[in-house]
């Protein structure tokens, strides 16, 4: 990938000799300790990369917290092989983690590294290969390699490290095994807590709080790991003390008010248990499962289920066997599991059944890229399900939403009715970012349901002429026993087949989303509210859309951006939005067909998911960038779209 | 009857309940439908065992016998093919004061459930399950079952079926931590009525199986077995079946079978030369899924926000006055905070 050569929030992190911000001289001293360059920045991307089970990921997340702790916004997402083991030093299957500082909140992962460690050269080259690292990047690397008794792996070594050094990374070999192996037997245990020592002296970060972050994480092994892992930190920081003649420094920005720093899965996990939900029926499955993990550990803490069912149908039958019986439940899947779940979705729709699914998404169809990043299910949410099955279609946009957004899917799905689908993906599911701490309140908790006795005859069913709305009842309650249906029922839940009555409940559910719809505030426009270009996202893709719009706007160009919570029903006023840009375009991590195929034109053009369902509800021009590489979009990939686009208005 | 206070006496004894609070709807089986059978021995045992109908739910998938809640007074559910035991497992858990009942056809429970079925028997939660095995699929028109004979001609299989039937009895005393398994046919109004009795009472999941006929689509199926009383071996027992003695006359041939003897019970289960009638297998002391599911405590409001913030605490960034900085933060939460980490 070439950087965008017009941009100059891309060279905020570059280190060249001529960088104004350096303020000491370089050249050594006779004692042979490197003089310090001090290197102020806005923001660097740090990359960890290693064979799986390296620690890559550990080391990776504690640097995020001790950033965040010091005040700087932080986002971390891993980078994950599609194997539990893949083999060791292969260019496909490098685990890792990349981590963005900044001086002011990080709302995504941002474009190229500046900064990665290597624990062998053959993760990097699959790093190097796909674009991952920014030309002039610093590249830390384990040196052992190059006097590897296997001959070709030394000559692999040498030729990867030549190849760098063509290319103009600056790259620092480091004897990271020959430092561990002084403090522990097997490097695999420790190598990474030497490397958060070094980043911890590259940027200047507080050791007290790397020291804070082992006993957190390593507490429960015993005061012996804990020691060891200390030591190996302190022994990175040294050597970075000693070795490197340059550190960054990212100042941070006031904060106010306490922060918490979680991932999506564990915001997602955070909400179920605020939500006062008390039953969340799941199967494993990637990349949703560690939601489950997280709240399998806590919810029984609050009186909470986690049940691991035998297949992704049965988790979704028992949420709704539980939210009939009670409160409402949850069921937590991704892709795949959506699919195998729609038909008792499409149950939970008829019968009237409340309902949180939460889809962490990931690349499809079929099993396609379990543990990278898409946003394909949109439409899948929407229509999978066989007949008119409506149902509410949320996406959260931050890590913060994720927790937030499972509130108010609680709601919704008690006050309708109905299903609400919370459509997260790969991308906040391993991201990690602070954000304010959620204060307890008791309007988290869903008020208590109306369990008192009815008198005979009660219809379950009596739909509100206006909203489609009707009483919830359930089994327990004096009075009210009825039988509850997938089949086409009427306002008593008795099987009714006549044309009236399969009319009316289809246009009682239906009306129920009109009825929610009238709810939601139309969301603001990121920029002006007119103007030559509007971007439209919705989910994850929310941080970096907004940071290429605003280089962009930087620059004086007419460009605004949309995110849309609410898929469906879609709030009130976009429509109008959308009109007042000469141009609309759509991106998001999807497929779309390319004008610049032979084959395509605008007949047979195939939208990704959300440009489809713009220009379906708004019957405005909707243009497409998407791409499907499995990875979250780039500011800097969209930024050089925008160009183009605004250029040619 | 001079001198007593009849009202009174017969007031103590009146139950609160009688049959019609568990009936609905006319059931629209076949005539000679089995169901109705089965329908009717259900609704006495909840009449005898007054079970308040708005604390009693039945919960079915799709099939003739699956309309069987609607035909109930009490709460039902009538979900999809296959899938009538996650949803009452879900009922259960968050309502184990409910009376959980699950009817389901063969076809639904031993082939689109089957996943459901096993792993039922290996949650064993406090269910009644009755599965209406009439050895056809009879909904949607006569298609061979996973437990029709094999040779049985239908619209699937015009030239006789190819396979051998599932033996739901055998398969379910396969499973480990199989809790209740009995045997019934509904033809034996009496001993159907105390199997399912005996399947109510069990604590845990109580699974029957009961041979019942299709008129329409099996005419004759099981005339043979009522016919000929001996082709029915009565399971009699102190802990099991009881054999009202109008029934010995009848039926000569009975076994005293011990229900806590699995092995027994497995070689019961496999016979082919006579369809078993009573309670094949009984063990109490199997732990109930949402026994060891349920909170210990009652959860007030409080106990929630206290749970919910030391969660947070966990994730907490307590971001103090550090590199000299001047960050401000609130003094409560950094104390919270301390806590987790």
């Amino acid at each position: 990938m070439s950087p965008s050569t017009t941009d100059s929030s891309e060279q905020i992190g570059a280190v060249r000799s001529d960088s104004p911000s350096r303020n000491s001289a370089a050249g050594k001293p006779a004692d042979g300790r490197a003089a310090k360059e001090i290197i102020t920045l806005d923001q660097h991307v740090v990359e960890i990369v290693s064979d799986a089970g390296e620690g890559a990921q550990k080391a990776g997340q504690a640097f995020g917290t001790i950033s965040a702790k010091m005040g700087n916004g932080i986002w971390t997402v891993e980078i994950i092989p599609a194997e539990i083991q893949p083999p060791p030093r292969n260019a496909a299957g490098a685990s890792g983690i990349r981590i963005r500082v900044g001086s002011s909140p990080i709302t995504n992962s941002g474009d190229a590294a500046d900064v990665v460690v290597a624990f062998n050269e053959m993760v990097l080259t699959g790093r190097l290969e796909s674009g991952a690292l920014k030309p002039g990047c610093i590249v830390l690397i384990e040196d052992k390699w190059r006097e590897h008794a296997d001959p070709e792996i030394a000559a692999s070594y040498v030729q990867v490290y030549d190849r760098m050094i063509k290319e103009g990374l600056r790259v620092y070999e480091v004897p990271m095994e020959v430092v561990t192996l002084q403090h522990v037997d097997n490097p695999m245990r420790g190598k990474n807590m030497f490397v958060l020592g070094m980043l911890s002296y590259l940027y200047d970060r507080e050791l007290e709080l790397g020291r804070e972050q082992i006993r957190f994480v390593f507490g429960r092994k015993g005061k012996k790991i804990v020691d060891n892992n200390v030591a190996l930190l302190e022994a990175g920081y040294e050597w970075g003390q000693e070795n490197l003649d340059f550190q960054f420094r990212i100042p941070s920005a006031k904060i106010l008010g306490p922060q918490i720093v979680s991932n999506g899965n564990v915001a997602i996990a955070l909400g179920i248990m605020a939500s006062g939900m008390d039953v969340c029926a799941m199967y494993p499955i990637t990349p949703a499962t560690s939601a489950s993990h997280h709240l399998s550990e806590i919810f029984e803490n609050v009186g909470g289920v986690v049940h691991q069912a035998e297949d992704e149908i049965a988790a979704c039958g028992f949420a709704i066997g539980a939210s009939y019986a009670g409160k409402c439940a949850v069921t937590i899947t991704s892709g795949p599991g959506i699919a195998l779940k729609t038909e008792l979705l499409g149950l939970a729709v008829m019968a009237e059944i409340p309902l949180v699914v939460v889809n962490v998404q990931r690349g499809g169809p079929s099993t396609g890229l379990p543990t990278k990043v898409e946003q394909g299910d949109l439409l899948a949410a929407l229509f999978s399900t066989h007949g008119d099955a409506p149902k509410v279609v949320m996406a959260p946009a931050t890590i913060e939403d994720c927790f937030y957004s499972i509130l108010t899917a609680r709601k919704i799905a008690e006050t309708f009715r109905m299903p609400v689908l919370v459509l997260s993906d790969a991308n906040l599911a391993t991201g990690q970012q602070p954000f304010p701490r959620p204060e307890f309140s008791r309007d988290w908790l869903a008020p208590p349901i109306d369990q008192s006795a009815l008198p005979e005859g009660t219809p379950p069913y009596d739909w509100d002429e206006t909203t489609g709305l009707s009483r919830r009842i359930i089994p327990g309650q004096p009075g009210g026993m009825f039988t509850l249906t997938g089949l086409a029922h009427n306002r008593m839940g008795k099987v009714a087949y006549n044309r009236g009555a399969n009319q009316e409940g289809a246009r009682s559910r239906s009306l129920k989303l009109a009825a929610f719809q009238k709810t939601l505030k139309t969301p603001e426009t990121f920029g002006d509210e007119e103007g030559d270009v509007l971007v439209v996202g919705w989910g994850s893709t929310q941080g970096a859309i907004h940071e290429a719009v605003s280089r962009l706007r930087k620059d004086g160009a007419s460009v605004s951006s949309l995110h849309i919570k609410f898929l469906q029903p879609m709030a009130s006023g976009i429509g109008e939005i959308l009109k007042r840009f000469k141009k609309v375009i759509a991106v998001e991590i999807n497929y779309s067909d390319s004008l610049e195929d032979e084959l395509i034109d605008s007949d047979n053009r195939r939208y990704s998911n959300l440009a489809f369902l713009l220009r379906a509800r708004y019957l405005v021009d909707v243009d497409s960038w998407s791409n499907v590489h499995g990875e979250p979009l780039q500011p800097g990939r969209i930024e050089a779209m925008l160009r183009q686009l605004v250029e040619a208005q | 009857m001079f001198g007593l206070n009849t009202l009174s006496s017969i007031e103590i004894d009146e139950p609160q309940y009688n049959l019609s609070d568990y009936q609905s709807a006319v059931p629209r089986w076949c005539p000679g439908c089995g169901d109705n059978a089965i329908l009717t021995a259900v609704q006495r045992l909840c009449r005898d065992e007054q079970l308040p109908p708005e604390k009693t739910v039945f919960v079915s998938g799709i099939g003739c016998s699956s309309r069987f809640p609607h035909h109930m007074g009490t709460y039902g559910f009538h979900g999809l093919h296959g899938r009538a035991l996650p949803i009452a497992e879900g009922v259960k858990i968050r309502r184990p004061d409910l009376n959980v009942f699950v009817n389901m056809g063969d076809g639904d429970c031993c082939s689109i459930g089957t996943a459901h079925w096993i792993h039922a028997i290996r949650y064993n939660m406090n269910l009644v399950v009755l599965v209406h095995d009439n050895q056809i699929y009879g909904m949607t028109k006569k298609q061979a079952s996973p437990t029709s004979p094999k040779g049985l001609k239908t619209n699937t299989t015009p030239h006789g079926s190819y396979t051998e039937p599932l033996n739901i009895l055998s398969t379910t005393l396969g499973v480990g931590n199989v809790s209740f398994v009995a045997n019934a046919v509904e033809w034996i109004p009496d001993l159907l009525y105390q199997i399912i009795q005996q399947a109510f009472h069990h604590r845990g999941l109580s699974f029957v199986r009961i041979a019942q006929r299709c008129p329409h689509f099996m005419p004759g199926f099981f005339d043979g077995f009522m016919t000929d009383p001996n082709r029915c071996l009565l399971l009699e027992h102190e802990n099991g079946l009881q054999v009202p003695e109008n029934l010995t006359k009848v039926y000569q041939k009975r076994v005293d079978h011990d229900p806590s003897d699995i092995n027994r019970a497995r070689e019961v289960a496999a016979m082919s030369e006579a369809e078993p009638i009573g309670i094949l297998y009984r063990n109490d002391r199997v732990e109930c899924y949402e026994d060891s599911r349920r909170p210990r405590k009652a959860f007030s409001v409080e106990a929630r926000r206290e749970a919910i913030n030391l969660e947070l605490d966990k994730f907490a960034v307590h971001v103090g006055s550090r590199n000299g900085q001047n960050l401000e933060q609130d003094a409560s939460h950094s104390a919270n905070g301390e806590s987790g980490s």
